[in-house]
C-alpha cells in the first residue's frame, strides 16, 4: 500500500486535498496521490487524540466500486465474487460488511478488501467493494477479467471516503445522524448528514470504534468540515493511521500480506467463514484448506522488542542462538504502548507467545519476544 | 564559540578543542516526534562523515553523521529516557554528543549559521 508514485506521473488529488493544505498538512506522495502524512501537531499527538477522542481520516484514495448483477439477484453477484475471495458473501445480510482478500490461484494475496451487501432499495444484487489505493487498477482488471456474463464492475472514482475513529466517534456522529451512530460493528446504512447523502459503516482500521463514510466527491469537503467542527474531532494523517493499525495488529497490504503470503499464514482464518473453509471454490482453496488442516510452516506474529529501539520492516528475526527464523514486515514505535512494536513472519516452531527472539537492527541483535496482538485492545462496538 | 552546520543538518558548537554535536531545528521539524536515540559509546573514534548516532521518529530511522573527526568524550544519556527533548530544544538540552576534534581545519568545510539559513531556505 505504501508504494511511492512513479516520479514522472502527476499526483492525483482526493476531493479533500484543499482541506489538508488549508490545515497545514505535510503532503507526501502515497499510492499515486498527494496525501497528508501529518498535520502541524504531529504523529504522536494525532495518534493519541484518536485513541482518546476522535480522529478524522481522508481515505478517498482507496478504490470504491460496485459489483452489479443484471438479474438483481444477490445470489448471482455473491457467487461471482465468491469465485475470487474466500469470504462467505452469499450469507451476508442486507447492509452487512465483511473483510476479505482477493486470492491468486496459488493462495497468495492479491489485495485485501471490504465487501458490503448494499441494502438500499432498488439496488438488489449490488455489492460495494473498497480496495487499496495502490492496488485498485490491478484489482479492477483482475475482477473484470473473471466476471461471468450478467455481472459487471462499476468503479466509482468520483466518491469521497473518510473515517471517523475513536471513543468519541459515536457521540460526534449522534449529533449529525442518530441512525448511523446506532449501527453495530460491520453494519452499514444510507443516511443524510447535513443534507448530504452518505453511506456509513461502523468499521475502520485503527482498532477503535468508529465509522467509514462515503459520499459524492463534490460533497466531501462540506461533510469533512461538519465533522471537524466538533471540538472532539481532529484531522489525522497517514503517519498516525499506520501506527494505529500496527498497534491494532491489522495487516497493511504490500507489507504484512502480499502475493507470497496466504491468508492462513497471515492469521486471517477468522475472515474465512466455515462454509467456505469446507466447500472451497475460491482461488488457492487447496492451499488454504491444507494449511488449515496441517498448519502453515510460518505464521504472522506480534513481536515486542524488549528495549526502546524500534525494529523496522525488513529486520531479520533469529533465535537467541542465531538461527534465522523470519522477517519483520511492519515495525515502529507504538505511542499507546509507549514503546516499540512490530509484526512479522516466523517459523511455526518459534511462534508461541512469549518465545524469545532476536531482531537484527543495524547489525546488532535486539532481544524481543513473540507477543499477543493486538498491542492496543480493540474497542469495536459489537 | 562558533557553530557550524553540515548539509545533513547536524550542528557542532565548538568551544576550545571540543564541540557539542546535535541536529538542527529544521531537522527535528522534518523528522517529527523523536521516539528513540541511539548514541555512540564514550571513547569511540569517529571520522568526519561516519555514522555517529541514530535518531528515530514514529515513521523512520535516520542517521546522524559526525560533522568532524574526533573522539566521543561525552554523550547526552538523558535522551534515552526523554528522546522528545530533541524536538523541544535541539540546540540546547537536545544535544547528542561531545567530540574532541582531531582536525580543526575540518570546520572550514562546514557552513556558518548564515550559510546554513540560506541552505535551508533553498531546500524548503
Amino acid at each position: 500500500m505504501a508504494e511511492p508514485a512513479h516520479s514522472d506521473e502527476p499526483l492525483l488529488k482526493t476531493p479533500l486535498h484543499a482541506e489538508h493544505v488549508a490545515l497545514g498538512a505535510r503532503m507526501v506522495p502515497f499510492a499515486g496521490y498527494d496525501m497528508p502524512v501529518q498535520y502541524p501537531t504531529g504523529i504522536l499527538t494525532e495518534h493519541n487524540w484518536t485513541r482518546e477522542h476522535a480522529g478524522l481520516f481522508d481515505v478517498s484514495h482507496m478504490g470504491q466500486a460496485f459489483l452489479v448483477a443484471e438479474d438483481k439477484s444477490h445470489e448471482t453477484v455473491a457467487r461471482a465474487l465468491e469465485a475470487l475471495i474466500p469470504a462467505d458473501v452469499l450469507n451476508l445480510k442486507l447492509n452487512q460488511q465483511r473483510y476479505s482478500q482477493l486470492l491468486a490461484d496459488d493462495g497468495g494475496i492479491l489485495d485485501d478488501l471490504m465487501v458490503t451487501r448494499v441494502g438500499a432499495p432498488g439496488h438488489e444484487g449490488w455489492l460495494y467493494l473498497v480496495v487499496n489505493a495502490s492496488m485498485k487498477e490491478q484489482d479492477y482488471a483482475h475482477i473484470q477479467a473473471r466476471l461471468p456474463t450478467g455481472v459487471s464492475l462499476n468503479r466509482k472514482d468520483n466518491l469521497g471516503l473518510m473515517a471517523l475513529q475513536g471513543p468519541s466517534a459515536e457521540a460526534v456522529l449522534t449529533k449529525l445522524s442518530p441512525e448511523a451512530a446506532g449501527l453495530s460493528f460491520m453494519m452499514s446504512a444510507d443516511v443524510q448528514i447535513d443534507g448530504i447523502w452518505c453511506h456509513v459503516s461502523r468499521s475502520g482500521y485503527t482498532g477503535e470504534d468508529g465509522f467509514e463514510i462515503s459520499c459524492k466527491g463534490e460533497d466531501a469537503a462540506k461533510l469533512w468540515r461538519a465533522l471537524l467542527a466538533d471540538p472532539e474531532v481532529k484531522a489525522i494523517g497517514l503517519g498516525a493511521r499506520d501506527s494505529l493499525r500496527l498497534e491494532a495488529g491489522l495487516c497493511l497490504y504490500g507489507h504484512d500480506i502480499d502475493t507470497t503470503t496466504s491468508p492462513i499464514e497471515a492469521g486471517l482464518i477468522w475472515s474465512i467463514q466455515k462454509r467456505r473453509r469446507e466447500e472451497g471454490g475460491f482461488p488457492g482453496a487447496a492451499r488454504v484448506q491444507r494449511e488449515i488442516k496441517d498448519g502453515a510452516s510460518r505464521v504472522r506474529v506480534g513481536i515486542k522488542p524488549e528495549g526502546r529501539a524500534p525494529a523496522r520492516e525488513g529486520s531479520v528475526i533469529t533465535t537467541p542462538d542465531g538461527r534465522e527464523v523470519g522477517i519483520v514486515t511492519s515495525g515502529g514505535f507504538g505511542p499507546t504502548v509507549n514503546g516499540p512494536v512490530a509484526m512479522g513472519y516466523v517459523a511455526k516452531d518459534v511462534s508461541a507467545v512469549g518465545t524469545d527472539l532476536h531482531l537484527i537492527v543495524r547489525g546488532k541483535p535486539l532481544p524481543a519476544k513473540v507477543a499477543a496482538m493486538p498491542f492496543a485492545p480493540h474497542r469495536y462496538k459489537r | 564559540m562558533t557553530t557550524r552546520y553540515t548539509k545533513d543538518h547536524e550542528y557542532i558548537r565548538v568551544e576550545g578543542d571540543a564541540g557539542i554535536v546535535g541536529i538542527s531545528d529544521y531537522a527535528q521539524g522534518q523528522l517529527g516526534d523523536v521516539v528513540f536515540v541511539e548514541l555512540p559509546s564514550v571513547g569511540k573514534t569517529l571520522s568526519k562523515g561516519d555514522e555517529a548516532a541514530v535518531v528515530e521518529s514514529v515513521k523512520a530511522a535516520s542517521e546522524v553523521y559526525a560533522p568532524v573527526s574526533g573522539e566521543v568524550v561525552e554523550v547526552n544519556s538523558e535522551l534515552e529516557a526523554s528522546p522528545g527533548t530533541v524536538n523541544e530544544d535541539p540546540a540546547g538540552r537536545g544535544w547528542f554528543m561531545k567530540i574532541r576534534l582531531t582536525n580543526e581545519s575540518e570546520l572550514d568545510g562546514l557552513m556558518t549559521e548564515e550559510q546554513y539559513g540560506e541552505f535551508v531556505k533553498s531546500i524548503s
